[in-house]
C-alpha cells in the first residue's frame, strides 16, 4: 500500500467495492445486482437450493450443507403437502376422524419445537432454526410414503394394501429417523445421543402413525 | 451503505496492520473473525452457530473497545500519513457512525434475544441427565421402597417425565385410533395432548397443595418427577392392553403395574410426612388419583366398552363427547350380547 501513498480519488465518485471477505464465486457483480435480477432467477435459485437439501435428505451423508445454510421453504412445502393428503380421511362423513389441516400442522411445527427446546435444553449446539430445518426435511420419506399409500389405496383397501402400506410406512420412517440423526446428533455431547434421539423417534412415529391409519372416505 | 461502510473497516484495517496488502487483508479477516469488524452482516444475524447471542453480547462489547483503541490508532496515523486517509477522513466519521447505528440496533435485538434465550436457561438444569440414569430411574419407579422411615430421595429431573408424557400421548392416540374414537369436538390429537398434560401438570400441582397442607417435605418439581415417573406404569399397561383386548388382563395389569408404581409413588411420600391423619390423605388421595386415571385411560378409548355403554346408559350418551360408530343394528345386537357375556363371565 505504500506504493499507493500518491494516490488521491476525488471525493465525488462513489467507492463501491467489496466489504465481505470474498468466500467461494463471490463476483462484485453478484450482490450489487441481486435486486435487479429477475424475479425467475431468484425463484430458480431458492428453488436450486430446496432440491439440494432434499437430495443431501435422502441421501444422509455427514454434511453440513443442511446447517449451513437453513431455510424454511422445504419443510412448509412438506407440512403442506402431507397435511393436504392426510385430509379427509374421516371414516363418517358427518363427523371428523381424521385429522384435519390445523392439527398436522400443528403437530408437526410443535413437535419439531419441543424437540429443538430439548436438545438444546441438553446441551446441544445447533441453532433454533437450523434444528427446524433439519427435522422439516426429514420429513421427506414420509411425504413420499404418503403419496405411496394414497395410490396404494387407490387400488384397493385389503389385506394386502395394508402390509404394503405397513411396510413402506415403516422403511421411510425408518429412512426419516436415520437421517435427522444423522445431521442432528452431532450436535450433542457424544454420550447423551440417545436422549435426543428419542423424541425424534417420537415425533416421526406419531406422523407415520398418522400416514398409516389413513383410510379415505 | 457501500462508502461510508467501506472507510470503517479500512480505517480498522489501517490502524491494526500496516505492512502490506496481503497482510492487511489477512489482518482485515481476523479482525472479522475475532469479531471486531466494524460491518455486522444483519443477514446472518440469526445465529450460525448454538449460542450466538451470548457470543454477540461479547462481539459488541469487544467492537466497542477495539472501536476506542482504534479511534486513538487513527489519530496518531492521520498524523503519519495525511493523504492515505485523505479520502476517507470525512467518510470516515460518517462510516463510524453508521456503523454504530447499526451495532447499536442490533445490540439491542440481541439483547431482546438473549433474554428470551436466558428463560430457557432456567430450565437446564433438570435436563442434566445421562441415558443411563434415566434408565435406572424407569425401573426405580416400579420398585417400592421398604424404608419408610427415612426421607427418601427423589431427583428433580424433568427430561425422563416429559418424554414419558409424550410417549403417553402417542400410545393414547394409537388406542384411539385402533378403536376408532370419533371425537365430536375437538380433535385426538388435541384430546389426547390435553389428557395427558392436564393429568401430570394438574394432579401434581394439586398433590403439591395437599402435601404443603400435610407438611410434608417435597417440592414441586420433585413431585412432577415423582408422578412423571409413576406414568411409566401406566406406559406399559396401555401399551399391552390396547393390543391385546381381554378384559380380565387388564385388570391384571391395573392391579399388578399400576398398583406397584403408586405403591412406590406412596412409598416415597409416606417416608418425607410425618404424622399418620396426613399420610393417609396424601397417600390416600394420591393413590386414588392414580389407579383411577389408568382406568379412565383405559375404558375412554376402547372399543369394547362402546357396547356395553350403549347397553347400559341407552339413549344418554356418555358425557365423553364421544359419538358411538354408526354399527348396523344387526351386528349391534351382537355386539351387545357378546359385552354382556364378557361382563358375566367376569
Amino acid at each position: 500500500f505504500a506504493g499507493l501513498a500518491d494516490v488521491s480519488i476525488a471525493e465525488d465518485i462513489p467507492v463501491e467495492g467489496e466489504i465481505t471477505i470474498p468466500v467461494g464465486s463471490h463476483s462484485p457483480d453478484e450482490d450489487c445486482s441481486t435486486l435487479d435480477e429477475p424475479v425467475r432467477d431468484t425463484i430458480m435459485r431458492d428453488l436450486k437450493a430446496v432440491g439440494k437439501k432434499f437430495v443431501h435428505v435422502m441421501y444422509p451423508k455427514k454434511s453440513s450443507a443442511l446447517l449451513r445454510d437453513w431455510d424454511l421453504w422445504g419443510p412448509l412445502v412438506l407440512c403442506v403437502s402431507l397435511a393436504l393428503m392426510l385430509q379427509g380421511g374421516s371414516a363418517d362423513s358427518k363427523e371428523d376422524g381424521g385429522p384435519q389441516f390445523a392439527e398436522v400442522f400443528v403437530i408437526i411445527w410443535f413437535g419439531a419445537v419441543v424437540i429443538t427446546l430439548n436438545s438444546k435444553l441438553l446441551g446441544g449446539t445447533i441453532s433454533f432454526f437450523q434444528s427446524l430445518c433439519v427435522l422439516g426435511y426429514c420429513v421427506l420419506p414420509l411425504t413420499v410414503a404418503m403419496l405411496v399409500c394414497r395410490l396404494v389405496l387407490l387400488a384397493g383397501s385389503g389385506t394386502v394394501s395394508f402390509i404394503i402400506r405397513l411396510i413402506v410406512v415403516v422403511a421411510m420412517f425408518g429412512w426419516s429417523t436415520l437421517a435427522s440423526t444423522a445431521f442432528l446428533a452431532d450436535s450433542q455431547p457424544p454420550n447423551r445421543k440417545a436422549l435426543v434421539v428419542y423424541p425424534i423417534f417420537l415425533f416421526y412415529f406419531v406422523i407415520s402413525w398418522m400416514i398409516l391409519t389413513f383410510t379415505p372416505q | 451503505a457501500g462508502p461510508g461502510t467501506m472507510s470503517a473497516p479500512g480505517a480498522a484495517a489501517a490502524g491494526g496492520g500496516r505492512s502490506g496488502t496481503a497482510a492487511e487483508w489477512g489482518g482485515f479477516e481476523d479482525n472479522m473473525q475475532g469479531g471486531g469488524s466494524a460491518v455486522i452482516d444483519m443477514e446472518n444475524m440469526d445465529d450460525t452457530s448454538g449460542s450466538s447471542f451470548e457470543d454477540m453480547g461479547e462481539m459488541h462489547q469487544r467492537m466497542k473497545e477495539e472501536e476506542e483503541e482504534e479511534e486513538g490508532e487513527a489519530g496518531a496515523a492521520e498524523e503519519e500519513d495525511g493523504e492515505f486517509l485523505g479520502m476517507k477522513g470525512l467518510r470516515g466519521q460518517l462510516g463510524r457512525q453508521v456503523a454504530d447505528q447499526m451495532w447499536q440496533v442490533g445490540k439491542r435485538q440481541a439483547s431482546r434475544a438473549f433474554s428470551l434465550y436466558a428463560n430457557i436457561d432456567i430450565l437446564r438444569p433438570y435436563f442434566d441427565v445421562e441415558p443411563v440414569q434415566v434408565r435406572a430411574r424407569l425401573l426405580e419407579s416400579m420398585i417400592p421402597v421398604k424404608m419408610i422411615n427415612f426421607p427418601q430421595k427423589i431427583a428433580g429431573e424433568l427430561y425422563g417425565p416429559l418424554m414419558l408424557v409424550f410417549t403417553l400421548v402417542a400410545i393414547l392416540l394409537h388406542g384411539m385410533k385402533t378403536s376408532d374414537t370419533i371425537i365430536r369436538e375437538g380433535t385426538l390429537m388435541g384430546t389426547a395432548i390435553g389428557t395427558c398434560f392436564g393429568y401430570w401438570l394438574g394432579v401434581s400441582s394439586f398433590i403439591y397443595f395437599l402435601a404443603y397442607l400435610c407438611n410434608a417435605q417435597i417440592t414441586m418439581v420433585q413431585m412432577l418427577s415423582l408422578l412423571g415417573y409413576g406414568l411409566f406404569g401406566h406406559c406399559i399397561t396401555l401399551f399391552v392392553t390396547y393390543n391385546i383386548h381381554f378384559h380380565s388382563l387388564f385388570y391384571i395389569f391395573w392391579l399388578g403395574v399400576g398398583g406397584l408404581s403408586t405403591l412406590r409413588m406412596v412409598a416415597v411420600l409416606v417416608s418425607r410426612t410425618v404424622g399418620h391423619t396426613q399420610r393417609l390423605i396424601l397417600c390416600g388421595t394420591l393413590a386414588a388419583l392414580h389407579m383411577l386415571f389408568l382406568l379412565y385411560l383405559h375404558f375412554a378409548y376402547h372399543k369394547v366398552v362402546e357396547g356395553i355403554l350403549d347397553t347400559l346408559e341407552g339413549p344418554n350418551m356418555p358425557p365423553f363427547q364421544r359419538v358411538a360408530r354408526d354399527i348396523p343394528v344387526v351386528s349391534n345386537a351382537v355386539l351387545n350380547t357378546t359385552a354382556k357375556a364378557i361382563a358375566l363371565t367376569l
